[in-house]
């Protein structure tokens, strides 16, 4: 299915704003459009009660939701043309596992806020430190980034596994298992200074270098024949893709399924080529994750993690895609 | 444009020289066929010649130039690779697939304007491939997709293409309707170098061919000089015949001793 290109442009602004604004309004206190309106461009009306739960409560959180979703959306899309394989996600070269393991670390000295953020983002550095060398020793071919990846990625999950062996099964235990499923449970405006800084720096970098990322799904040797500088882009974009996974995981922890399944829809909207694909996926990823984070947050009594979410509904759109896969190449009747 | 190889020689490993001595040379409007067993280092020397791959001794210039002290964007506006066919991946269409070409003239953050948008109908129109522009490069026969790469080869500003089996999988047919695009190309003043394993396409297709044989390229000259029953015996280790059309050209036969079956089997 393919759009004209300005409608396509319009729907890419338009649907990411409207989900934003009714993020605002519903939840467990329901608060009408007119007043969400009038509280963000600050006229009189609303009570102050109103005004805190929007400005202070709902907007960083549905901010953190958007940032979340395209960076997560935005990455799985780019490694899957890197790594030229459309089933990667962000996680493939271990930066969750990373980060996961950091967080654990901060939770089991009971450190909390941005001790864990910061706990979860060095690990992911850690972790993709540890590819990266490497894949600097063996040739940063996409093979051994990957193996490189999943190597490091159980390594980490097996420090995981002791952490979570020896923690205090009464306190610190459930926060461990409570931030792998993933929140974005009580995000404060405190928390988004450095998701929005690699948000910003990061989406910036994507949309600049979009077209390029068309060569990357060629094998290096074209790509080199082409005169691209195939190991030293590959090395930037791995890094900047890193670097928002890992402020994205650091505060919302580990969601899954997000960075596989937006690109793949994504890609069946506008087609594969990054120029549009990269921002149909920031716009889709923005998206979702605040419909999941607003589902989340207002369908049950109590808060369901995001991260069960994501697997409930990113398991059966993921299967659905699979058989589209299948079918559109006449494997299946 | 004039690409020379001088004594090039290259190595994977130090002491295993796949290339020792390879020396030869493309001019403009000419079509070169490099003939030579499995394995004997033909995709490595189109690696070495396009600047890749840096060589061991001996050197690769274009117009004089060194081509491995070329910035990879000047290099790739000289000389473009098409490598052995595969499977890509994502269903980008042909006329996307032919803008990457376009590469080596944009800068890390530039997109394609209307003149690389030209440059692309004009390489696309140039292997008559017109009518396939909006289609997915994914569901192309092997052998348009063989003309897409050569287009996008053109795209490049390439002057000279490597290309590496480009016929191979193709039926009869189709592997002359690339070869006489390619032919009707150097006749416009392109190059090309061309590695095969049908010695019958270098009698029909080739101004200059070269067997690769034990790294070096000793044995090279025109078609008819270079392809007899004594070098295809060297390159292949087994028996060929030349035969002689009416019409006057030559092809090669393989002698093949066939097991006469007996009636009752």
């Amino acid at each position: 299915m393919m759009f004209g290109k300005r409608s396509a442009i319009w729907m890419l602004v338009l649907i990411p704003a409207g989900v934003f604004l009714a993020a605002l309004f519903l939840g467990r206190y329901g608060i009408r459009v007119q007043e969400t309106v009038r509280v963000l461009l600050n006229l009189d009306g609303p009570s102050d009660i109103f005004r805190a739960l929007i400005l202070r409560v709902r907007l960083p959180r549905v901010l953190a939701a958007a940032c979340v979703g395209a960076n997560l959306s935005v990455v799985g899309a780019a490694f899957q043309g890197l790594f030229r394989n459309p089933l990667v996600d962000s996680r493939i070269l271990g930066v969750s596992s990373g980060a996961a393991f950091g967080a654990a670390l901060a939770l089991v000295f009971t450190w909390q806020g941005m001790a864990v953020q910061a706990g979860a983002f060095v690990f992911a550095m850690v972790a993709i430190g540890l590819v990266m060398l490497v894949g600097m020793r063996f040739g940063s071919s996409t093979l051994v980034l990957v193996i490189g990846g999943i190597l490091v990625g159980a390594l980490f999950n097996s420090l995981l596994g002791l952490i979570k062996y020896v923690a205090d099964p009464l306190s610190t235990l459930p926060a461990i298992t409570y931030w792998l499923l993933g929140s974005l449970n009580a995000t404060q405006w405190s928390d988004l200074p450095p998701l929005l800084a690699v948000t910003g720096a990061g989406l910036s970098f994507f949309m600049l270098v979009r077209w390029r990322l068309n060569l990357l799904t060629v094998t290096d040797t074209e790509a080199m024949a082409l005169g691209i500088r195939v190991r030293l882009i590959r090395g930037v974009i791995v890094a900047v893709g890193t670097l928002m996974v890992a402020a994205s995981v650091a505060l919302a922890g580990t969601i899954g399924w997000i960075g596989l399944v937006v690109p793949h829809v994504a890609r069946a909207w506008v087609g594969p080529d990054h120029g549009r694909l990269i921002p149909a996926s920031a716009a889709l990823g923005a998206t979702a994750l605040i419909l999941l984070d607003t589902i989340a947050r207002t369908v049950l009594p109590t808060e369901i993690p995001l991260g069960i979410l994501t697997g409930l509904i990113g398991v059966p759109a993921f299967f659905l895609l699979f058989l589209r896969f299948l079918r559109a190449r006449g494997e299946t009747q | 444009m004039r690409l020379v190889s001088n004594e090039l020689a290259f190595a994977y490993s130090p002491n295993r020289e796949i290339l020792e001595s390879v020396s030869l040379a493309v001019e403009s409007s000419q079509v070169a066929f490099i003939l030579g067993a499995n394995g004997t280092g033909k995709t490595t020397l189109l690696e070495c010649l396009s600047g890749l791959r840096g060589p061991l001794r001996g050197s690769v210039t274009v117009d004089g130039q060194d081509i491995h002290q070329l910035a990879p964007r000047v290099r790739a506006r000289r000389i473009g690779l098409v490598p052995q066919l595969h499977e890509p991946v994502f269903e980008f269409t042909v006329e996307q697939a032919v803008l990457m070409g376009r590469a080596p003239h944009l800068g890390l953050f530039g997109r394609p304007s209307k003149r690389d948008h030209q440059a692309v109908h004009e390489a696309i129109d140039a292997v008559g491939a017109q009518h396939l522009a909006k289609r997915p490069y994914t569901k192309i026969s092997g052998g348009e997709r063989q003309l897409v790469l050569i287009a996008r080869g053109l795209a490049q500003g390439a002057q000279c293409l490597l290309m590496d089996e480009p016929v191979a999988h193709l039926d009869p047919h189709h592997q002359h309707d690339v070869l006489s695009i390619v032919r009707r190309l150097a006749d416009d003043g392109f190059s090309f170098l061309i590695t095969s394993h049908l010695p019958n396409h270098a009698l029909l297709y080739a101004d200059w061919v070269s067997f690769l044989l034990d790294g070096k390229t000793d044995i090279q000259g025109s078609p008819l000089s270079t392809i007899t029953e004594r070098t295809l015996h060297l390159a292949y280790e087994m028996d060929f015949e030349i035969i002689e059309s009416a019409t006057g050209s030559r092809a090669v036969l393989p002698r093949v001793k066939r097991e006469t079956r007996s009636a009752s089997r």
